[in-house]
């Protein structure tokens, strides 16, 4: 199956540009988000803008997590992944994650922001980047998933960090994105899946684990495999006390190579900004430089 | 010492009563007023006084009914609202245009907070150190908060608290407390001084109007303690308050302060060791330093953050091996907890480093150094650079050590020489540079010594690592004994499996390179799957530095050692024999 690298360059522009939408979609609804929204406000809000800009189908329905949910925190069953009714606050962080589908080509983006002051906050998105720089290095090195995720978790407890992705369904960090060829009912969920995703991801399960892999990155047995070929999207997770940031992004893995899909993205140009990690307002400022 | 001129002396008329009011020092600088308890009068505080008069404008009274000030007609007269219309009137007299620094103690204390607690205090008042003596409406609180919610704690704490206070309820029996005064007990007061508060006799002390003084301010307590305490108010203040709490006091309790945060948001804790009256009467100029320092941080206007080293107003903590797990973890719980400067040290200087910049974020002052705990010179070195340029610790936590696993007769010499020469010598260097420091200083403080389950729990293959534990474990409990007439509390932290670092830098005796790295990743794995985090252990030790705790086995198995090896030694020697560790 995805063995070989087998996407076009028109596909990877399609990849991109659904990647794009979803971050701009994100950035739309961080711009409108304010204390004394919930998160299933913002979580409707995103939905509605991803729609509007053409969306009629979800690898996964839309998360928002407020405050120390953004860290995990007291996180026991998978329904706590789903936006509450938890109320914004000045001074906290937010992460808003969302993964439209077009044309069954899919992304999957995390976007963390913050309303007001919190020096946490901007502290973890600067080191970030690390993580962002380690994983392209180490999958170019061709190290097994891993040990790739075990660097990441040595990286993270260096910083005194805490590997939020362990929270994560299979404590995964990573997984395959596809072209979605399903023919079931688009915008159809279950458990939080599109039902088109179900069966997608359901297929490759099966026929990776023919070949003795996973389309699931974690730090188990099933991940002791060089990166496959193909796109991944993934998501490293960092949290220090109530604070947790994410990015999420897909990667590109050729048989012999790897770069990010896109490096026009929120967080990375959060990075070239000077000094301080800037609120949206400053990003839009210096973008209409 | 400085200027030991005569005081000017004059008189302030408040509420029907002339104040004698004492005057020195300087008098453009900033006015000191200090208010003393009883049965003393303004004398008690001359070495503090001359002291701060070097910098200070200092002015002291004595308090209606004592020593040369007038005495109120009735019991009425002593009440807390006219006590603290005369500390308003001594301020407006002597300094009418700026705010005044308070310094009380003992009563004195109590019916300043009365006035700092004034709506609007602090317009006339910059700051008020407070010296055992609570606020008695805080005080009602204290009381009620325990009744209502009696935990083991909150009543053992009313006990030791009623047990103290008993003298306050002898003062309340007519005729016996006035006449115990009047035949002996003032007459024997130099002795109880210097018998119970270590205060070397001198002339001019006590006053010579002990007896009447001591007599007429029994109604202090007549006129106030059971209205207040009985139907206490809320008596929040915006006042910066620093509170000198005495180790060795008799009569108040450290715990008496518990919660105070609430009505004073802006507080200063430190200690002295020192009894009720040596504080002042023996370790005047350690006070007027304590003054000083904080009156000077409230005249530059960095009140509420920034204390002399800057940026937190918590205790300085000293931390060795604080780059990663326990000892970085307990950075920052102190950081987090108690807005402490934390100076971290660790081999890695990177990663102590990174260690001070958590610490920035989590609203404490961090600052990182690179020592190596078994080189002596180098700790001493480390001492002195860190009292030189933060101040001497209030606590200090030998963290640093390596694990080491090997029978005793497959660990070579080498092998002893470096568990030894970083866990057990690590301690030693750390106690012997930073206790010296600590116990030289006099305001007591508390040294963590970081000891392991393995110090009591014997193991065949643990003979150099648990040997050094337990001889932590034995230094610690003779250090304690010795420290404690210093007020230095000693504790040691006996963890058990507690996923850090330790593992995966772990050494096996007998082991080829290849397998050592195979073995630390399998331990490594066998300790993050127990999953206990440093952070529990980081709480424990904040929590024995509070509570002054000998020793703290902190995990389900250590504590389990602890209890099999007292109940059934012989069972730990059996299991030692496994080849576990």
């Amino acid at each position: 199956m995805a063995s070989t690298f087998t996407y076009s360059d028109a596909d990877l522009a399609k990849f991109r540009e659904i990647q794009q939408l979803a971050y701009d979609c994100a950035e739309k609804t961080a711009a409108w988000i304010e204390p004394g929204v919930t998160e299933r406000q913002a979580t409707d809000r995103l939905r509605r803008h991803l729609v509007a800009a053409g969306v009629t189908d979800f690898f996964h329905v839309p998360f928002a997590w407020f405050g120390d949910r953004t860290a995990f925190r007291h996180f026991h069953t998978p329904l706590q992944f789903f936006a509450g009714g938890r109320v914004l606050q000045e001074g906290m962080p937010y992460v808003l994650d969302c993964a439209p589908v077009v044309d069954g080509y899919t992304a999957d983006i995390g976007y963390g922001g913050k309303v007001g002051e919190n020096r946490i906050w901007d502290r973890l998105a600067q080191d970030l980047q690390i993580y962002r720089e380690l994983i392209l290095r180490e999958v170019r090195a061709r190290k097994p998933l891993n040990e790739i995720y075990a660097a990441v978790d040595a990286q993270i407890a260096a910083h005194g960090y805490d590997n939020r992705h362990q929270v994560y369904p299979g404590r995964v960090i990573g997984h395959q994105v596809t072209r979605n060829t399903s023919r079931a009912p688009a915008g159809v969920n279950l458990f939080g899946f599109g039902l088109r995703t179900l069966q997608t991801l359901g297929r490759e399960l099966i026929a990776e684990r023919l070949h003795g892999r996973s389309p699931l990155w974690a730090d188990g047995r099933s991940s002791r495999h060089a990166p496959t070929p193909g796109l991944w999207a993934v998501e490293p997770h960092i949290g220090f006390r109530d604070t947790g940031i994410k990015f999420e992004e897909l990667l590109v893995v050729t048989e012999d190579d790897a770069y990010w899909l896109d490096d026009d993205l929120p967080h990375v140009r959060r990075w070239a900004e000077p000094a301080r990690g800037g609120s949206d307002r400053t990003e839009q400022a210096e973008a209409a430089r | 010492m400085t200027d030991r001129t005569e005081p000017r002396r004059s008189f302030v008329h408040s509420a029907g009563i002339d104040l004698a009011v004492f005057e020195q020092g300087d008098p453009q600088g900033p006015t000191v007023l200090l208010v003393h308890g009883y049965p003393d009068t303004h004398v008690v505080w001359d070495d503090v006084a001359a002291d701060l008069a070097a910098d200070h404008h200092v002015v002291r009274y004595d308090v209606r009914g004592a020593g040369e000030s007038g005495i109120p007609d009735s019991r009425e007269g002593y009440r807390l609202a006219l006590l603290a219309a005369d500390l308003f009137a001594v301020a407006d007299a002597v300094s009418p245009d700026r705010p005044v620094h308070v310094v009380a103690h003992d009563w004195g204390s109590l019916q300043s907070w009365e006035a700092v607690t004034e709506p609007g205090a602090e317009r006339r008042l910059a700051s008020y150190t407070s010296i055992s003596g609570p606020c008695l409406d805080h005080m009602g609180h204290w009381i009620r908060h325990r009744m209502r919610r009696p935990t083991p704690r909150h009543l053992r704490q009313l006990l030791v608290q009623g047990a103290h206070s008993w003298y306050i309820t002898a003062f309340h029996l007519p005729l016996l407390a006035p006449a115990t005064w009047r035949f002996g007990l003032a007459r024997a007061w130099p002795r109880v001084l210097r018998d119970l508060e270590e205060v070397s006799p001198r002339a001019g002390h006590p006053q010579p109007t002990l007896r009447q003084d001591a007599v007429r301010g029994i109604e202090l307590y007549r006129a106030n303690m059971r209205p207040t305490l009985r139907s206490p108010r809320e008596r929040p203040t915006k006042v910066p308050v620093q509170l000198i709490t005495l180790q060795r006091d008799h009569y108040v309790n450290t715990f008496l302060s518990e919660g105070l945060e609430r009505w004073v948001p802006d507080l200063t804790r430190r200690q002295l060791n020192a009894t009720h009256w040596s504080a002042l009467l023996e370790q005047g100029p350690k006070v007027a330093g304590m003054v000083r320092e904080f009156t000077g941080r409230i005249e530059n206007g960095s009140s509420g953050v920034g204390s002399s080293t800057g940026g937190s107003t918590g205790p300085l903590v000293v931390i060795t091996g604080a780059g990663s797990g326990i000892g970085r973890a307990t950075a920052l719980a102190f950081a987090e907890q108690q807005q402490a400067t934390v100076v971290v040290c660790d081999l890695d200087l990177a990663a102590a480093q990174r260690t001070a910049e958590l610490v920035d974020l989590l609203g404490g002052a961090g600052h990182a150094y690179q020592v190596d705990v078994s080189d002596g010179p180098g700790m001493d070195a480390f001492a002195q650079t860190v009292a030189a340029t933060h101040g001497v610790p209030d606590v200090l936590v030998n963290n640093a050590g390596i694990g080491h696993s090997g029978t005793f007769l497959q660990t070579t010499e080498k092998e002893w020489q470096r568990v030894l020469d970083v866990n057990l010598w690590g301690v030693i260097h750390g106690c012997r540079a930073f206790g010296s420091l600590m116990a030289e200083r006099g305001q007591g403080g508390h040294i963590v010594n970081l000891a392991s389950a393995a110090a009591y729990l014997p193991s065949k293959v643990l003979a150099a690592y648990a040997t050094s534990k337990a001889a932590v474990l034995m230094l610690s409990d003779c250090l304690r004994a010795e420290l404690a007439t210093s007020g230095i509390g000693v504790s040691a932290i006996c963890p058990g499996i507690v996923n850090t670092n330790i593992t995966r830098t772990s050494t096996f005796s007998g082991l080829t390179a290849e397998q050592q790295a195979a073995k630390q990743a399998r331990v490594s794995k066998l300790y993050a799957r127990r999953g206990f985090p440093p952070e529990k252990v980081a709480t424990e030790i904040v929590k024995a530095v509070r509570t002054g705790k000998p020793v703290v086995p902190v995990t389900a198995e250590a504590k389990a050692a602890r209890l099999v090896g007292r109940l059934w030694p012989g069972l730990l020697r059996q299991l030692a024999k496994l080849n576990a560790g």
